[in-house]
């Protein structure tokens, strides 16, 4: 019989490998579907981990994918460091990838020729603004009314996805589009720059490193940093301080929904080059588990959205070379942060064999 | 006919599951235990009772069957967030984003089949009078076991030992354990009960509802039904009157449409989600009332001992 001991401090080495645990726990309960599907796990678990590093190209798209995950991560970590539960990230990348790709529409029909990188940032202004104002409607009800940030952002991510869905299929619709819900395809000038011929990564690779060495410096050397993660775990502890809640709302959601909102302006003006209503994979609700996976840290958070891209490729990969459901990549995931909260349990708990009595 | 009747019969058939699945999730947080694996719930527990049902014919196996999928993924969390004292808002957004991945999963096969429901039958007599006939005695029994379940909570939370002592428990998890109580037994007792009830909201949906699978066919209603335990302020009663508001904005949005209202059909379908931000401010603005209402434990874990 196991019993778990409280430990007298928590465990830094099992905090590091409680990720790596839970990822093996992960890849066996996944090889225990795949052979409960009468596949051969072992070459399906190869075709969802390791074809996704498969060539330079593989990994051109691996860190495309990874982009909006390290954006609605960062920001999403802010939060929930601050005990802010901002779950809303997916209709703040959104709102950023409408006001964006309005943008890209605006300039395509004034038939711009600027380059490329001059309009980049203007995407990504445009996209960072669409966001922090869809988050500032939580931030608003937050600290104003109290309302529970957790349902208000999710209450909007719905309205987000309806509003994208009338622009598409009403106003912005592309009158030559065959009737298809879709915008028309923006000016080249207004693309993101790609980073290489013939691969789709693009500036917002780089860009999203840029942000999570930011986001390091701003949480760990900063004052204002400090301050927004001592209103997490001890909020009277902050109040004695004179920390203000309030500026903890605001800044970490304002940061966050900014984040996102970049995110949905380079998917937007990156791989899809057109408004759809499908302009998000979810990526903003796959953050959420980004974040947890990437223990709240920023740099964790670059390697954890490698991880999880890997497994949206891999998802991918697995319906075209051995005929399963992509849908098995958001399995994965859920199975991945349950058993990483599991393994958690690690980091303060010792576990003991113990003879029954 | 004016459709006065028709709008309350839709109300009252839209606001079940959200009745159902909020007063479930009262079950766990009058416990102490916050919930946010709903929407995940009701939809894992959606494709077990709509396969169920499509298989075996019968919408009761299909009611069964939900409630096992919700008591079984419940268990999970329950099991986390009590014996091994997880966060629970992390813990209840990996059972939503686990149950919305599983839902698709195991849903692609479901996925455009029909459902052969049996024809209505009123309650006898009633269901003939004018009027309230066709709009309250024709329902699915479900609704009125929905009602009955408001009502026996009610009775059983504040005339019962039993609803004191759980009341106690998500009050003052020190004190109850003080007295000799299995606290946490108690908390994955509510948990995996209050998982249930999603899981026959979530059946409802599939099998009575609409009645076939669509991928992330729950569409907030999970967390529309979180939102109502507030908007109860942890109460059964209100819940279901809750429950019916919701289901009546549900329904307007589809009249106003009939009526020719001339609004984008995007703009419409928004209002639920709408209102629930509306009925969450107007409800949180007065945050000492909500602080006296909510049970004091809420979210918190408990170690026995410690």
């Amino acid at each position: 019989m196991i019993r778990f001991e409280s430990r007298p401090s928590p465990s830094a080495l099992m905090g590091l490998l409680s990720p790596v645990i839970a990822l093996a726990l992960t890849v066996a309960i996944g090889g225990g579907i795949f052979y409960a599907l009468g596949k051969d796990p072992g070459r399906a678990l190869a075709v969802f981990l390791v074809d996704p590093f498969d060539g330079p190209r593989a990994l051109a798209e691996l860190a495309l994918k990874a982009t909006p995950l390290v954006l609605c991560s960062l920001g999403l970590a802010l939060c929930f460091r601050s005990n802010i539960w901002n779950i809303g990230a997916e209709g703040q990348f959104l709102l950023g990838g409408i006001t964006a790709g309005g943008v890209a529409l605006l300039a395509t029909n004034a038939g711009t020729t600027v380059s490329p990188w001059a309009f980049l940032p203007v995407a990504l202004l445009a996209g960072a603004l669409g966001g922090a104002a869809w988050a500032a409607i939580v931030a608003l009800l937050r600290d104003r009314f109290h309302a529970n940030e957790i349902l208000v952002s999710l209450m909007l991510v719905y309205v987000a996805n309806l509003f994208l869905s009338w622009l598409v299929f009403g106003p912005w619709k592309d009158p030559h589009g065959f009737n298809f819900p879709q915008t028309v395809q923006f000016a080249a000038a207004t693309e993101i720059p790609r980073l290489f011929r013939g691969m789709r990564v693009n500036a917002g690779f780089p860009l999203s490193l840029v942000a999570a060495v930011a986001m390091w410096l701003f949480m760990f050397r900063t004052y204002r940093g400090m301050q927004l993660q001592v209103g997490g775990p001890a909020p009277l502890a902050a109040r004695y301080a004179g920390f203000s809640s309030r500026a903890a709302i605001w800044t970490t959601l304002l940061v966050s929904g900014g984040l996102a909102g970049v995110a949905g302006a380079l998917e937007v003006t990156g791989p899809m080059g057109q408004l759809t209503p499908h302009v998000s994979m979810g990526y903003g609700f796959t953050a959420i588990i980004v974040a947890f996976v990437g223990r709240l840290h920023p740099l964790g958070c670059i390697l954890s959205s490698l991880l999880l891209s890997t497994f949206l490729i891999g998802g991918e990969l697995a319906q075209s070379r051995v005929g399963l459901p992509s849908a098995l990549a958001g399995v994965f995931q859920g199975v991945l942060l349950l058993s990483l909260l599991a393994c958690d349990a690690l980091v303060h708990w010792r576990p003991r064999l113990r003879r029954s009595p | 006919m004016n459709g006065l009747d028709l709008l309350v019969a839709a109300t009252l058939s839209a606001g079940t599951p959200l009745a159902i699945a909020g007063l479930g999730l009262l079950v766990n947080e009058r416990v102490g235990v916050i919930n946010l694996g709903a929407e995940g719930l009701m939809l894992v527990s959606a494709v077990s009772g709509f396969a169920v049902a499509l298989h075996t014919g019968s919408e009761w196996l299909g009611f069964g069957a939900g409630a096992l999928a919700g008591a079984a993924l419940s268990l999970v969390l329950g099991w986390l967030v009590i014996w091994l004292n997880t966060n629970q808002y992390a813990t209840g957004l990996a059972v939503s984003l686990f149950g919305s991945g599983l839902s698709a999963f195991a849903g692609i096969p479901l996925v455009g089949r029909q459902l052969q429901t049996g024809s209505r039958h009123g309650v006898p007599l009633l269901a003939d009078l004018p009027f309230v006939g066709p709009a309250l005695f024709r329902q699915h029994p479900m609704v009125y076991l929905a009602i009955a379940l408001a009502g026996a909570m009610a009775l059983v939370y504040y005339r019962t030992r039993l609803g004191l002592v759980v009341r106690a428990v998500g009050e003052s998890p020190v004190s109850a354990h003080a007295l000799g109580y299995p606290v946490r037994r108690i908390r994955l007792a509510a948990v995996v009960l209050g998982g249930a009830l999603c899981g026959v909201a979530g059946a409802y949906l599939s099998v009575v509802y609409t009645p076939l699978w669509v991928e992330g066919m729950v569409a907030g209603r999970g967390w529309i039904a979180l939102a109502l335990t507030v908007f109860a302020t942890w109460r059964p009663a209100r819940v279901l009157l809750g429950a019916y508001l919701f289901g009546g904005v549900t329904m307007l949005q589809l009249h106003l449409q009939a009526g020719g209202v001339q609004l984008p059909a995007q703009f419409m379908a928004m209002l639920p989600y709408l209102s629930t931000v509306v009925v969450l401010v107007l409800i949180s603005r007065n945050p000492l009332w909500i602080r006296l209402n909510m049970p004091a434990s809420l979210g918190k874990p408990f170690v026995p001992g410690a």
